[in-house]
């Protein structure tokens, strides 16, 4: 392995960066070592199988439904014109700032038996009970699937978007030369050229949905975080439950070592960026509402019917819900959520770019290990956090014991720079995944260019890339934010005392099965959620001159 | 730019709370399982009558991992927990001290207390069957074992086996009756549920009122809390509330309880919120606002709650339910109970 002299800075801050950002997965794999007992053999001859063919039914459904509606949904955006689209195009990201948890409430209490729908119903056809008709239940795995869906395909829609809007004329102005038409050329090149961002999306709703307890919890689908839970707290077995941690981290990386191999051969490079967009086709008729309908479908599902049912509740429990503290957990969550997503931008950058300069295995394998925190169920990773930052605690409060007859006490533990730094860790992988996959469709030519001009390796960055994939780093950097805003386990578990986020206040309500309390966090979280999405939006969005 | 104001925006209130968290010298902190808002009111009665904060941080699991790394610097006083074996756990992993004070012997009954004070049970719950006053006959249902037999065949509604309430029920069948029998009730339970387990106590009442069964397992204060909610009234009132097995041993009991923690650095105010929670005022409040009973004897539960009748509870020691937790939890897998 080579480094240059001017690439050692950036060799070693990665690879410190890195090890910081693994330590928990680390100490979650030390953990796995020493389990209080064997767990395998009761999980394998009980609930493992069930658990295991949930855990895939719920990650192939909810993968093939993100994907559908993801990329169609921005394909539509990015290639056509039709009326409303251009609120439609930050709508469909509004989904986003739903908890899963929160839509999965929802729309029980509107589909269950004696919810809205079937209420209206049966006096509308004059049924009296359940055995006279039939209807869909809406906590099955069906449900789990749905819901998830509803609020994680932006993952997708916005790396789609970005990646179809990176796409150059030239290469649309080919393929239509060559006689495609717009559809042919969605399928035969633009789908293959955003394939990477795609796949990054996917990989991040897939770890989403790995680890997800709340909604899965809440609608009785039994999947390894189930037996995950269960095998810490009910059996006591910690290191076992690390053990099933480890399991879902290892089918993670399979499935991304999958794609990646099979596109291993593949690279590309945008030839002149930024170049002019592919021109919009301008819909008219039925085609116009067609689309219209079509667009606004995951926008009324995933966002304006639970936005509703949500605001109703927080009106009508305003009384109860509301305190004047109420804005001290928001700008909580606000601070922590804006906090860890520029950290986690600036590591992703460092990460992401020093990747790029030295290809070697090293970097490679410590840069997608870095990445690996967000399979793990969150709660989990909290134990993680607070094993090396405790033992960091007082390693030095013994160490000024000793030598200066102080104590220290706890310096990182129950801060709020444990729950930034467990963000980090967390959503290092959306945001590193996202800008390294625009960052790799900018040409090496570029580099080479800026540094025969006498840049060193951060000016080009600054200078070049950066401005080159704003789009990308703008789209990390809202997705880690509003992923911030809805965390809860790590945030439950690390916090100071007397803490409070939005968050927390939707859980604390919810806990005690008193979700219209929480109607009024929850909607906070949303609105809060919608601010950033409408600004960097716009950013996104942008034409390019 | 954008980025500049995100930046000050995020670090100023950070910095706010970074040096504010640890201000007070008069305190007793705090991990709670159990959420904040149901013990704050009387978190503040306390605060006003002996000028002590108290602190909390609220989470339903991993404290306990949390106070075992932290360890002799952790700043946590006490641990609060929602069921017996929570609070066994903490003493099992020597997290916690014993405490020796007149006040807390007098007030809490021996069966609610560990003999060498490492923990004390605050108030009590009762896991009840609640019975459909239209479609079932109470004098069918006085024990749990009647949930096992035939008759209630597609009727009975539970949450989650795996549930702690749950698993403390079937920890005290093992207990009276051996893991064989257990098991042959479990399973019995299990032939006889209208739907896979899901949701909370409350939605298996809610379930009763929908004609999807006929009777359900519950804590006795969601009773209290259905009642008191004006949506959810109508299911509490489609149901009688009973103590099962009044004829022989008594209703399983479980308790929501507190330890002082081995690090505790407030070690005395601590225990004076101990004391506190265990007089007359704080319990009449447990008994009041959460609907749980009493374990102070000498002070009577609400109204409320006496109007639902008084009943006799088991008196197999706590202690004995918490360490057959797990074996519990092994039947409800064995038996796919959950399934």
């Amino acid at each position: 392995m080579i480094i240059q002299p001017q690439e050692k800075p950036w060799f070693i801050s990665s690879l410190v960066i890195a090890l910081l950002i693994s330590l928990p997965i680390l100490a979650v794999l030390y953990l796995a070592f020493f389990p209080e007992e064997n767990a395998w053999p009761h999980l394998i001859n009980t609930v493992l199988p069930t658990y295991l063919k949930n855990t895939v039914i719920l990650m192939a459904g909810v993968g093939l439904l993100t994907l559908a509606i993801g990329t169609g949904s921005a394909w539509l955006i990015v290639t056509y014109d039709f009326p409303g689209k251009r609120w439609l195009s930050w709508a469909l990201l509004l989904p986003f700032s739903m908890p899963a948890y929160v839509i999965a409430y929802v729309y029980t209490d509107l589909l269950e038996y004696a919810g809205l729908i079937q209420t209206g119903l049966r006096s509308l056809f004059s049924w009296d009970s359940s055995q006279d008709y039939w209807f869909p239940e809406i906590r099955s795995m069906g449900g789990a699937i749905l819901m998830m869906s509803l609020v994680l395909y932006p993952y997708i829609y916005m790396l789609a978007r970005a990646a179809f809007l990176e796409q150059s004329i030239s290469l649309y102005r080919i393929a239509r030369s060559l006689g495609s038409s717009p559809l042919q050329f969605f399928y035969r090149v633009s789908l293959p050229i955003a394939r990477p961002a795609l796949a990054v999306g996917l990989a991040l709703v897939l770890m989403e949905t790995l680890n997800d307890f709340g909604t899965v919890d809440y609608f009785a689908v039994r999947t390894l975080t189930a037996g995950l839970y269960d095998t810490w707290l009910n059996m006591g077995n910690l290191g076992g439950a690390a053990q099933i941690a480890v399991l879902m981290v290892v089918v993670v990386m399979i499935l991304i070592s999958l794609e990646r191999y099979s596109r291993r051969q593949q690279k590309q490079f945008n030839s002149r960026n930024p170049g002019a967009p592919i021109p919009t086709i301008t819909l008219t008729g039925k085609y116009a509402y067609g689309a219209s309908i079509l667009a606004f479908i995951p926008v009324l599902f995933g966002f304006l019917i639970p936005f509703i049912i949500l605001s109703y509740y927080a009106f009508n429990y305003f009384d109860i819900s509301w305190s004047s503290k109420f804005v001290t957990y928001a700008l909580n969550s606000f601070s922590l959520a804006g906090m860890a997503a520029i950290i986690t931008l600036i590591l992703g950058l460092i990460l992401a770019y020093s990747k790029r300069m030295n290809k070697n295995k090293a970097t490679r394998f410590f840069v997608g290990f870095a990445s690996l925190g967000y399979a793990v169920p969150g709660a989990v990773l909290a134990i993680g956090i607070i094993i090396p930052f405790a033992a960091f605690d007082n390693f030095i409060d013994g160490i000024m014991r000793d030598y200066f007859q102080i104590s220290t006490g706890l310096i990182l533990s129950g801060t709020a720079f444990a729950i930034v730094f467990s963000y980090s860790v967390r959503f290092l992988a959306v945001a590193s995944g996202s800008i390294e996959s625009s960052l790799d469709k900018v040409t090496p030519n570029m580099d080479m260019a800026s540094r025969s001009m006498g840049h060193s390796h951060l000016s080009t960055l600054i200078r070049v890339h950066l401005p080159i994939i704003r789009r990308g780093a703008l789209t990390a950097m809202l997705v880690v934010f509003v992923d911030c805003l809805k965390e809860l386990p790590a945030t439950l578990i690390l916090r100071p005392f007397n803490f409070e986020t939005l968050a927390t206040q939707v859980y604390q309500f919810a806990s005690d099965e008193l979700l219209e309390q929480s109607a009024l966090s929850a909607l906070v979280i949303v609105l809060v959620g919608i601010i950033p999405v409408i600004l960097l939006d716009k950013s996104i969005s942008k034409k390019r001159e | 730019m954008l980025l500049s104001k995100l930046v000050r925006l995020s670090i100023l209130p950070l910095i706010f709370t970074l040096f504010t968290s640890s201000a007070f010298s008069k305190e007793v902190n705090v991990y709670s399982y159990r959420q904040p808002f149901l013990i704050q009111p009387i978190f503040d009665a306390f605060t006003k009558e002996s000028g002590i904060d108290v602190n909390v941080v609220f989470a339903k699991k991993g404290l306990s991992e949390r106070l075992v790394r932290e360890g002799k610097n952790s700043p946590a006083d006490l641990v609060f927990t929602v069921d017996i074996g929570r609070l066994i756990d903490v003493v099992n992993k020597d997290l916690v001290q014993n405490v020796e004070s007149s006040i807390l012997s007098k007030n809490i009954p021996s069966q609610y207390r560990d003999p060498e004070g490492k923990w004390f049970g605050l108030t009590t719950r009762t896991r009840s069957i609640y019975v459909s006053k239209e479609r079932a006959n109470l004098a069918d249902i006085q024990n749990y074992e009647d949930l096992s037999k035939p008759e209630w065949k597609g009727r009975i509604c539970t949450r989650s086996g795996k549930h702690p309430y749950n698993l403390a029920l079937i920890a005290s069948m093992i207990a009276h009756h051996g893991e064989e029998k257990a098991s042959e009730w479990l399973k019995g339970v299990k032939a006889n549920l209208a739907r896979k387990p899901q949701g909370n106590d409350r939605a298996q009442v809610k379930a009763i009122k929908e004609g999807v069964c006929d009777i359900s397992l519950g804590n006795n204060y969601y009773y209290g809390k259905m009642l008191s909610n004006p949506d959810q009234i109508a299911w509490a009132n489609a149901v009688h509330i009973t103590f099962p097995n009044q004829k022989n041993r008594g209703t399983h009991v479980n308790i929501s309880g507190m330890a002082l923690t081995n690090s505790a650095p407030n070690k005395d105010n601590a225990i004076k919120l101990m004391e506190f929670l265990s007089e007359k005022l704080a319990q009449q409040m447990y008994s009041d606002q959460n609907f749980e009973y009493p374990v102070n004897p000498a002070v009577e539960p609400s109204t409320l709650l006496q109007s639902w009748g008084s009943f006799k509870s088991d008196h197999l020691p706590l202690s004995e339910v918490a360490k057959l937790r797990k074996q519990a939890a092994i039947l409800v897998d064995q038996l796919g109970f959950d399934e």
